[in-house]
């Protein structure tokens, strides 16, 4: 094989004006976790809220967020990205169509719109779940007590489930960061976009690949652990989440 | 508003689904097979008791499931050719075609998932059975082969075909590398004839109508499964 090492070419100065090629890849970095955490607090909240919704009594409402997560899960993220970035401005009325076109950083405000739902969705499938897994007496409880619909969700059931799902959670939360890669394709600048543009403007394929992907893992081991810490912070005494101890 | 023209369909559908949406269904199928196969070897190289294979595993596992799809689909866009040269010896990187070096990409990325799937499997196996093979005189192979592997791929199946309806949305991003699957296919029709919004609409619409008769397919074939024990 004959392949030109260099591993030196990260101090080198890159074409695109930024400074070196590894400071081209640390902004690339800064816009996928940029995207990756707005999207996911996007995605926490609506996730919330339908998750919820989907667990209530009235049967219209269940089968709105029911619809909602198939909408968002049955079709691939990168035709989502394409309706939310080409689709969508044109079935706004003019005005609003126009100034979608023109507003700065188009890119970064659609995926995170497009990560957002996206997620939300799986999200949502989550907090149900785990509001499920609760046993049918805490609600029951919540009722006796007096406490009203929304009262028992948000003292008694929410805060339990969301302890729960603080695992699949943490997936959800490594594949937005992974995700937020198909954004490339409506030119967000991020970090899997940086390494290929490095790859072109250099040629060295393999170094450029080599250190996104080692910034990927390092991401996750950051996320892995920090989820770690809070699911042992939050832990409720005596309730076995699996987490915990 | 604009005015739609939903003719661009009609006078495109014969190419969309001739060459888009064959190239995206044979990908599907064909890195279905192989990641399943390389999967479940994987699975069986992590529950090793040998420490060095189980850690080569594992690291191949966690490696591949903490990156994103489109960096490894370039990641093998530039290695198989490498990877070709070393095998057969040359000294220049040799010619894969597209659809080679995006099956070989799907495959080793789904096997990654496909393995976690099938160590599940594994593992659901009560150990017992695994002693009676043995009791019986029988080597690995032959209980995993006549044993634990078909009750693990039955009790998975459902799990196996979720998966490989994410593997059917995600060959969508062989886009990147301009390859004419059936977003590649619709997205040259788009924009040659301008009509991005029909376009993308026709493709949501068409995969939405799929993924969901399939996982709703899939969900019945769970129940049914579902009261072996």
């Amino acid at each position: 094989m004959n392949y030109n090492w260099n591993w030196r070419i990260f101090w080198e100065p890159s074409p695109d004006a930024v400074g070196t090629y590894m400071d081209t890849l640390l902004s690339g970095l800064y816009w996928t976790l940029a995207t990756a955490l707005t999207a996911w607090i996007m995605a926490l909240i609506l996730g919330a809220i339908i998750g919820t919704v989907r667990t209530l009594p009235n049967k219209w409402l269940v089968r709105f967020a029911n619809g909602y997560v198939e909408l968002f899960r049955n079709i691939p993220l990168l035709v989502q990205m394409f309706l939310w970035y080409f689709v969508m401005p044109e079935l706004m009325p003019t005005a609003i169509g126009d100034w979608l076109k023109a507003v700065q950083n188009a890119p970064f405000i659609t995926a995170v719109l497009c990560l957002g739902f996206f997620t939300s969705s799986r999200v949502a499938v989550q907090v149900s779940t785990g509001i499920n897994a609760l046993p049918r007496g805490q609600k029951m409880a919540g009722t006796a007590l007096g406490l009203t619909q929304m009262q028992t969700y948000r003292y008694v059931l929410l805060p339990m489930a969301f302890r729960i799902i603080i695992p699949p959670l943490t997936s959800e939360f490594l594949n937005i960061i992974k995700n937020s890669a198909v954004a490339l394709t409506i030119g967000l600048m991020e970090l899997t976009a940086r390494a290929r543009s490095m790859q072109e403007f250099s040629f060295q394929v393999f170094e450029a690949f080599t250190a996104a992907t080692l910034i990927y893992v390092l991401v996750n081991v950051v996320v892995v652990n920090l989820m770690r810490l809070i699911e042992k912070k939050v832990a409720v005494p005596g309730f076995i989440t699996g987490g915990g101890k | 508003m604009i005015n739609f023209d939903f003719d661009v369909i009609e006078r495109s559908w014969v190419y969309l689904f001739q060459t888009g949406m064959a190239f995206t269904l044979e990908l599907t199928g064909l890195a279905m097979i192989g990641g399943i196969v390389v999967g479940t070897l994987l699975a069986m190289m992590r529950l090793s008791s040998n420490k060095i294979i189980s850690t080569v595993a594992t690291t191949y596992v966690n490696l591949i499931r903490s990156v994103p799809l489109v960096l490894v689909i370039f990641w093998f866009y530039f290695l198989v050719p490498y990877i070709g040269a070393w095998i057969i010896g040359a000294n220049e990187p040799i010619r894969v075609g597209a659809f080679t070096s995006s099956l070989i990409t799907f495959i080793l990325f789904e096997a990654a998932y496909y393995c976690e799937i099938m160590r599940a499997g594994i593992q659901s196996i009560p150990r017992g059975q695994v002693w009676a093979g043995q009791a019986l005189g029988m080597n690995y192979w032959q209980t995993m082969g006549n044993i634990v592997l078909p009750q693990a791929f039955r009790n998975m199946i459902p799990v196996l075909l979720t998966q490989t309806i994410v593997l059917f949305q995600d060959v969508s991003l062989v886009y990147v590398l301009s390859i004419t699957d059936f977003v590649g296919a619709a997205s040259k029709v788009a924009q040659r004839d301008g009509r991005l919004v029909e376009m993308y609409l026709f493709v949501a619409l068409v995969y939405f109508v799929l993924c969901f008769g399939l996982s709703s397919l899939v969900k019945r074939l769970q129940q049914k499964v579902a009261i072996i024990r």
